[in-house]
């Protein structure tokens, strides 16, 4: 059996994914540099972050566009309808991440000129565990490798396991020093915020296991 | 996986034109009041396997069928079952519309006369259940002694099906009934289907897998005379489970 009709079909499929590639990309960046405005103090930084979220959410528009040309033309089935319903899904995902790393900007930008609440290392920490999963969750997208999606399930405990710890450290910021409050929660959201990304490079995973073998899974 | 009523069933059927294999070892369940879609490239075997489900098969020369096929658990390739009462329980519906050289009411009462009714009133009343059925009654009724001929092929189309519903079949079969209609009369056919397959069991071969996917409850993929893969037909669209069928149904083949 000879293969690689449907050219066009491909070559459209091709570009979908290597069109949600590159929007995964801006996010994981996005949230990268969001942290590192936060962590160094940076408002410039941090203002460059909230203007490139808007690449993010115009890519999202034009996925979903693309998404819906090609059903409509090529009626895709089986595996290239997964690969579809997978992009679609991918770039919710992918946008909310954009805005989880504006809100951490805005963070920055609000807490700028008061002294630390305290030095960050989880914080950091959990930036770089959340980004790598989101990173990965990409690779597998675009590998088509369900066991590298169905490790961030247990990727994602940790990143948890962190936020909890963070939270509870800055409750004990929170008891000793009333002008720090408004601060130490503005942290606890970072924490949430990283933890939330994590969670939608969770969702990644399990839609990239879907398009590879068709079964809806959770891994989390 | 098929849980409905199993109205007919094929076991181990063969079907050879001289030395030609064309069907091979087929194994499949027919549910009951529903659409079962066969698919598969040009030459797969199924027409033939379509033919052989109402012994039509027979009447080419050279055909040899082995193997089962039971309605209602009775093997309708026995030696004491008439093929003739077994192409009135199970009609069949062809590719080009085909109706008879006679009026549109001839075209519907004559399998009807063929079974012995011959009251006048019985009859009309039968062609115009008939006719109402597949929708074509109010497009006809004032013309019924018109050529079936002067009908546009979607009539036509409509009017084969009346035809073969006239004679009160149990199961329908159906080889790409649309593959010479337009969008609009395929989708009257289409909606058509889905109020017949509320009385009758339905067998469709067509080329146009979004036609399967949109009318079948179940999709048989057919490939070199053997049965591929069976399913629900949301599983075979959406998750098929073999190399081949996906390859087929995503037209990467051939």
């Amino acid at each position: 059996m000879k293969l690689g009709t449907r050219k066009k079909l491909s070559e459209q499929l091709e570009d979908l994914k290597s069109k949600t590639m590159e929007m995964g990309a801006l996010a994981s960046t996005a949230v990268e540099k969001a942290v590192e405005s936060l962590v160094k103090r940076n408002v410039r930084l941090a203002k460059k972050v909230i203007k490139e979220d808007d690449k993010i959410d115009d890519l999202e528009f034009e996925i979903e566009n693309n998404c819906m040309h090609v059903i409509a033309l090529q009626q895709p089935v089986a595996k290239d309808l997964r690969t579809i319903g997978t992009c679609l899904k991918i770039i919710t995902d992918l946008e909310r991440v954009g805005d989880r790393a504006v809100d951490i900007a805005n963070i920055t930008i609000e807490m700028a000129g008061r002294a630390p609440v305290k030095p960050l290392v989880d914080i950091p920490r959990m930036a770089e565990l959340a980004v790598g999963m989101l990173r990965d969750s990409m690779r597998a997208f675009k590998e088509g490798n369900s066991s590298l999606a169905f490790e961030l399930g247990k990727r994602d405990d940790e990143v948890d396991r962190l936020a909890h710890q963070v939270t509870r450290e800055l409750f004990s910021y929170l008891v000793e020093d009333p002008k720090k409050i408004s601060d130490a929660v503005r942290l606890m959201l970072v924490a949430s915020f990283l933890e939330r990304i994590a969670d939608h490079a969770t969702n990644i995973g399990e839609r990239v296991i879907y398009m590879e073998k068709g079964e809806r899974v959770r891994i989390n | 996986m098929v849980k409905s009523k199993i109205k007919l069933q094929t076991k181990k059927l063969n079907v050879w034109y001289g030395n030609m294999h064309v069907v091979k070892d087929f194994t499949l369940k027919i549910p009951e009041k529903k659409i079962t879609a066969v698919i598969g490239p040009s030459g797969c075997g199924k027409s033939t396997f379509l033919r052989s489900l109402n012994r039509m098969v027979e009447l080419v020369p050279g055909a040899r069928v082995s193997g089962e096929i039971l309605l209602d658990g009775e093997n309708i390739y026995d030696k004491d079952v008439d093929e003739t009462e077994i192409r009135l329980r199970i009609g069949m519906v062809f590719q080009k519309p085909n109706p008879f050289p006679k009026s549109i009411y001839e075209n519907v009462a004559y399998g009807l006369k063929v079974r012995g009714i011959t009251e006048e009133k019985k009859l009309r009343l039968l062609v115009e259940e008939s006719l109402k059925k597949v929708g074509l009654w109010e497009e006809v009724r004032d013309r019924l002694n018109r050529s079936a001929l002067e009908l546009s092929g979607g009539q036509q189309q409509r009017l084969c099906i009346a035809r073969a519903l006239a004679v009160k079949p149990e199961v329908i079969l159906m080889d790409e009934p649309c593959s010479s209609l337009d969008p609009i009369a395929t989708a009257k056919i289409e909606d058509l289907l889905f109020e017949l397959k509320k009385d009758y069991t339905i067998v469709i071969v067509t080329h146009n897998l979004q036609q399967a996917a949109r009318v079948s409850d179940y999709t048989a993929f057919m490939y070199a005379g053997k049965l591929i893969e069976h399913g629900r037909t949301e599983e075979i669209f959406e998750r098929p489970k073999n190399k081949i069928t996906q390859d087929y149904i995503t037209g990467r083949f051939g």
